[in-house]
C-alpha cells in the first residue's frame, strides 16, 4: 500500500525497508544494529543506516549525537561492539582505514590530514607514491594529479605547498586525495564549513558531478539550508540513536527541528533562584578584531545566570574571552561593575573581579605535570592571604587548597599527586576551583562540563546555582544544548559571531534557539537589528 | 633451591631498590656507584685532599647550573651562559686595569665596582635573551645560540684576542684561593646561593610562577601571571649567575680570556638533566642538580685520577648522560 500523501511526517523507513527486502543489491552500503560503547558511555545504540548509489544521503543530529562516532565506523577508523556492515550486498568488517578504503569508502573529515610543508601532489599521492623501486615517478605523479583536478574542476598549482593555500584549497587537495581512489562511498564531514559562497556551490557542483557518476555520498551538515540544497534523504541521529529517515523533497525544516529536538530533559538540572540585582557586567557594541564578534551586546546582573547558546565555532565564546581579555576588542564597551574596561588582560580582569573558567582544560586551564595544590592556588598565590611582599605563605597555602578542594568535591583529594592522574570530571572541579579562587563576581564558563562525567555534571551544576544565589553573575558559555537551555535565567543565542536572538526563562524553547542556530526563520528579527544598527 | 624463589633478603633490597629508583631517580645510584668504583679503584680518590678538590672544581658548574635550571623550569634553554662567563671576566679584567692604572691604591674600591660589572654585564646579555625570546618570541636555543655567537667575538674584540693578564693577587686571594674559616671563598658563595636559590624557588611567588610558566604558559597567562617578566627573570637570572662565575673564573686563574668557561653551556645542561630538570619544563628540583653537577665534577676526577684518557672520558660523559634520559624515561613510565 502506498502512504498516504501529504502526511510529511510519514517516515520513509517502510518504503526503505520494502525496498531492500525486493532489491537488495541496490544499497550500496548497508549498517545494521550498531553499538559502540566506550567504557560505561554508549556512543551508538542499535544505529542503522543505508545509502543507494547515486545519492546524497544527509546524516543530521546535535552535537555528541553519534554522528561521527557512526562515519568512523562506516570508514574503519573505529571497530563497533556489535552490528553488522554491507557494502554492496556483501558483509564485511573493517579492522583500519585501510580495509575500508580497499572496499572504495573515502573519508574527507573535517579535520585535514595534510602535511603542510608538502606540496599539492606530494600530499594526494602521500603513502601510495607512483615509483620505480626505490624511484619516485615524479612526472606521473604530476600527471596524474594535475588530470585529476581538471576533471574535478580545481584550479591549483599542483607544486605549491599546503601551508600557503587558504582552507577551501586545502579542503580541495583533500578531496583530489580522497577522489584518487575512485570511492563508491565518500563520507563528507560539513565540507562547506570554512567555506565562503562561491567556493560553496563549487563544492556542490563536485557532489553533483559524483552522484550522477553513482557514488554513494553521506554528508554531514548543521545547515538546514544546505539539506534541501543538496541532499536526496536526511538520518536523523540523536544520543547515538537513529531517529529517522526521511525524503527530503517531502520535509519541511520545522519536520526537521523536530526530529532533532524532543529529547528528554535530564532531571538532574537544579532550580535556580532567579532575584536579579546590579548589573555586573555589560557589553555594548562590541566587536573584535579577529571579526569573530560583531556587534554584540548583552548585560547580566547579580545572582543571574545568562547562557550564551550556538554551534561550534559560532563565536559565542570568543565573546566570553573578550571580556577577559583573550580576543583582541576592535571596537564597543565593556563594563565591569560600572567600570568601564579599557584594554583587558586576564591580569586585569582579575583584579576587577571577573574570573574565566577556560572550555580547554588541558591547553590553557591546567598545569598537568605539577600537584593539586600548586593548580589549586596559582591564580591566588599573589594575594594577600597566600603571600605577603613575594613570599610565599607555605602554611596557608596548604589549608588554602585543602578547603579548596574539600569544597569543590575533588575525590579523593590528593594535594600532592600531579593533577594530570585525576579524571576528567575531577580536573574539571580543580579547574573551576583554580579559577574561583579568588574573589569574583562576574563568571564566565565556558563549557563547564566538557569531557565530564555525569555525576561530577550534577556537582557543577549544583556549584553553578550556589555561586548565582550567593550573588554572583554567571554567563555559561555551552555548545551542550539542554545545560544551557536549563541552566539559564536568561539566554543568547549566537550566530556568525553575533547575537542573534535573546529570551527570557519563560520564553526559552528549543525550536526558537535551534531556529537561531541555524537562521531559518528569524530574517525578521536579523532585520530589526540591522535597522536598529543604521539609525 | 630452583631458580623461582628468590631469598626474602634479596627481595627486600630489591623492593628498596626499586622504591628508591621511582622516588629519587637514577641520580643517588649514579654517584654511590662512581664513589665505590673509583674509591676501590684509587686509593687517593677518597682523601680529603681530593674531596677538597672535587667540591673546589664543582663551584663554578653548580653556579650556572642553578641559573640555567631556572631557564630550563621555563622550558628554555641558555646556550649563552658559557660566553657570559668569559664575556664576564674580561668585563672584569678590563675594570679592574683601568682603575688600578688610574690609582693603583684604589683596591678597595676597584674590587666590588669589577665584580658588579661582571655580574651585570651578564645579566645585560641575559636581558637581551630575555627580550628575545619573551618579547620576540624567538625560539630559546637560537636566541642564546646567537648571543653566544655574538658574545665570543665581543669579547675577543674587547681584548684583541689576547688574555688579560696582571690580575692583582690580592683580588685573586680575596676571590680565588685565600681561606674564609678555613674554607675557600667560591664554596662560601656557592653554599650562600644554593639556600637562595632554594628559597627562591620553593618559599616564593616568583620561583613558583617559573615552574607555572614552564608547566604551562597559556593557563598561566590566565591566572594573571606575568608571563613576559617570569621569562625575562629568567634569563637575567641565568646571566647573573654566569657573570658571577666569570668573575669567580679570573680569581682562580689570573687571567681573563675570551673562551674561558665555554665548556659550561653543554656540562650545565647535562648537569641539570641528570639532575632530573625536564627539558620540557616546568619540573625540577634545585639540590637534583646540585648533585648533578657534583657527580659530573666526581666523574671527571676520578677518570683523571685513574687515568683514563681524555678522549675515552668524553666518550663516558656522553654515554652517562644519555644512560641518565634513558633512566628518566623508564622511571616516567614506572609512575604513571
Amino acid at each position: 500500500m502506498p502512504p498516504e500523501r501529504g502526511n510529511e511526517l510519514t517516515t520513509t523507513t517502510i518504503q526503505t525497508e520494502q525496498k531492500t527486502n525486493s532489491a537488495m543489491p541496490e544499497l550500496i552500503l548497508r549498517v545494521q544494529g550498531v553499538s559502540k560503547r566506550y567504557g560505561s558511555v554508549t556512543a551508538l545504540k542499535d544505529m542503522q543506516f543505508e545509502l543507494r548509489p547515486g545519492e546524497v544521503h544527509v546524516l543530521f543530529g546535535e552535537n555528541g549525537a553519534g554522528k561521527s562516532t557512526l562515519i568512523n565506523v562506516i570508514s574503519g577508523a573505529i571497530r563497533p561492539n556489535e552490528g553488522t556492515l554491507h557494502v554492496a550486498g556483501k558483509p564485511v568488517d573493517f579492522h583500519s582505514v585501510h580495509d575500508a578504503r580497499a572496499h572504495g569508502i573515502a573519508a574527507m573529515f573535517q579535520e585535514f590530514s595534510l602535511a603542510p610543508h608538502l606540496s599539492v601532489e606530494e600530499n594526494v599521492f602521500l603513502g601510495s607514491e607512483p615509483s620505480a623501486g626505490i624511484w619516485l615517478k615524479r612526472g606521473e605523479r604530476r600527471r596524474l594529479v594535475q588530470e585529476a583536478m581538471a576533471q574535478f574542476g580545481f584550479e591549483l598549482d599542483s607544486q605549491k605547498q599546503v601551508i600557503h593555500l587558504t582552507r577551501a584549497q586545502a579542503q580541495m587537495v583533500e578531496m583530489t586525495k580522497a577522489l584518487m581512489v575512485k570511492p563508491r562511498i565518500l563520507i563528507l564531514d560539513e565540507p562547506t564549513a570554512s567555506l565562503s559562497q562561491r567556493e560553496t556551490e563549487a563544492m556542490f557542483e563536485l557532489v553533483y558531478k559524483l552522484r550522477a557518476q553513482g557514488v554513494g555520498i553521506i554528508y554531514i551538515t548543521h545547515r538546514i539550508k544546505e539539506i534541501e540544497e543538496i541532499g536526496d534523504r536526511v538520518t536523523v541521529m540523536r544520543d547515538g540513536m537513529y531517529i529517522d529517515t526521511v525524503d527530503v523533497a517531502t520535509s519541511s525544516h520545522d519536520t526537521l527541528v523536530e526530529l532533532m529536538t524532543g529529547r528528554s530533559f535530564e532531571s538532574f538540572y537544579p532550580d535556580i533562584k532567579h532575584e536579579p540585582g546590579d548589573v555586573r557586567l555589560k557589553i555594548h557594541e562590541l566587536a573584535s578584531q579577529s571579526g569573530g564578534v560583531q556587534h554584540c551586546s548583552l548585560e547580566v546582573r547579580a545572582r543571574e545566570i545568562v547562557g550564551l547558546a550556538g554551534l561550534v565555532g559560532c563565536g559565542k565564546s570568543r565573546i566570553g574571552r573578550a571580556v577577559f581579555g583573550l580576543e583582541k576588542v576592535a571596537s564597543g564597551e565593556i563594563t565591569v561593575n560600572g567600570e568601564k574596561i579599557t584594554q583587558a588582560t586576564p591580569r586585569k580582569m582579575l583584579a576587577k573581579g571577573v574570573a574565566y573558567v577556560t572550555s580547554d582544560r588541558h591547553k590553557e586551564g591546567l598545569m598537568l605535570a605539577r600537584s593539586t595544590k600548586e593548580n589549586l592556588t596559582l591564580t591566588s598565590l599573589s594575594q594577600p592571604n597566600l603571600s605577603s611582599k613575594g613570599w610565599l605563605k607555605t602554611r596557608q597555602e596548604k589549608t588554602f587548597a585543602q578547603s579548596l578542594g574539600e569544597r569543590m568535591g575533588v575525590k579523593p583529594l590528593a594535594l600532592t599527586k600531579p593533577v594530570s592522574a585525576y579524571s576528567g570530571g575531577n580536573q574539571q572541579k580543580v579547574l573551576i576551583g583554580k579559577s574561583l579562587a579568588r574573589e569574583a563576581n562576574v563568571i564566565i564558563f565556558d563549557e563547564p562540563t566538557v569531557g565530564v562525567d555525569v555525576g561530577a555534571r550534577v556537582e557543577v551544576y549544583q556549584f553553578l546555582k550556589e555561586l548565582a544565589e550567593a550573588g554572583a553573575a554567571i554567563v555559561i558559555i555551552s555548545s551542550d544544548m539542554p545545560e544551557v537551555l536549563n541552566m539559564s535565567h536568561r539566554l543568547y543565542v549566537v550566530r556568525d559571531g553575533m547575537i542573534v536572538d535573546s529570551m527570557d526563562k519563560a520564553d526559552i524553547d528549543e525550536t526558537r534557539v535551534l531556529q537561531g542556530f541555524f537562521g531559518t526563520e528569524d530574517t525578521q528579527l536579523q532585520n530589526n537589528l540591522e535597522g536598529a544598527r543604521h539609525e | 633451591m630452583s631458580d623461582g624463589i628468590v631469598p626474602a633478603p634479596q627481595q627486600k633490597l630489591r623492593n628498596l631498590i626499586r622504591y628508591g629508583f621511582i622516588n629519587l631517580g637514577i641520580l643517588p645510584f649514579l654517584l654511590v656507584g662512581s664513589i665505590l668504583f673509583f674509591g676501590l679503584q684509587e686509593e687517593r680518590f677518597l682523601s680529603s685532599l681530593n674531596l677538597f678538590n672535587v667540591a673546589r672544581h664543582s663551584t663554578f658548574l653548580i653556579i650556572i647550573a642553578m641559573g640555567q635550571m631556572v631557564v630550563l623550569l621555563t622550558a628554555g634553554l641558555d646556550l649563552s651562559v658559557g660566553a657570559i662567563v668569559g664575556f664576564a671576566g674580561v668585563v672584569t679584567g678590563l675594570v679592574l686595569q683601568s682603575i688600578l692604572g688610574a690609582n693603583p691604591e684604589a683596591f678597595a674600591m676597584a674590587v666590588p665596582v669589577a665584580v658588579l660589572c661582571g655580574v651585570l654585564a651578564g645579566m645585560l646579555v641575559g636581558s637581551v635573551n630575555g627580550f628575545g625570546v619573551a618579547i620576540l618570541g624567538v625560539p630559546p636555543f637560537m636566541m642564546t645560540l646567537g648571543t653566544m655567537t655574538s658574545l665570543v667575538g665581543i669579547s675577543l674584540s674587547f681584548t684583541s684576542g689576547l688574555p688579560i693578564t696582571g690580575i692583582p693577587d690580592r683580588y685573586m686571594e680575596l676571590l680565588g684561593y685565600g681561606r674564609i674559616l678555613g674554607i675557600l671563598p667560591a664554596i662560601w658563595i656557592t653554599g650562600i646561593l644554593f639556600v637562595l636559590v632554594w628559597l627562591l624557588l620553593n618559599q616564593t611567588t616568583v620561583g613558583r610562577y617559573f615552574y607555572s610558566v614552564g608547566s604551562n604558559i597559556r593557563a598561566s597567562q590566565l591566572s594573571g601571571i606575568n608571563t613576559v617578566k617570569q621569562l625575562m627573570l629568567a634569563y637575567i637570572f641565568s646571566g647573573a649567575m654566569a657573570g658571577l662565575t666569570g668573575v669567580l673564573f679570573v680569581a682562580r686563574t689570573g687571567s681573563a680570556e675570551a673562551l674561558n668557561g665555554s665548556n659550561y653551556s653543554l656540562q650545565s645542561v647535562a648537569a641539570c638533566v641528570i639532575g632530573g630538570v625536564s627539558l620540557f619544563g616546568g619540573s625540577g628540583k634545585v639540590r637534583d642538580v646540585l648533585l648533578g653537577a657534583i657527580f659530573i665534577t666526581l666523574l671527571t676526577n676520578g677518570m683523571n685520577l685513574t687515568r683514563v684518557e681524555s678522549y675515552v672520558q668524553q666518550i663516558v660523559l656522553g654515554l652517562v648522560l644519555i644512560l641518565a634520559l634513558v633512566a628518566d624515561q623508564i622511571r616516567t613510565k614506572m609512575l604513571s
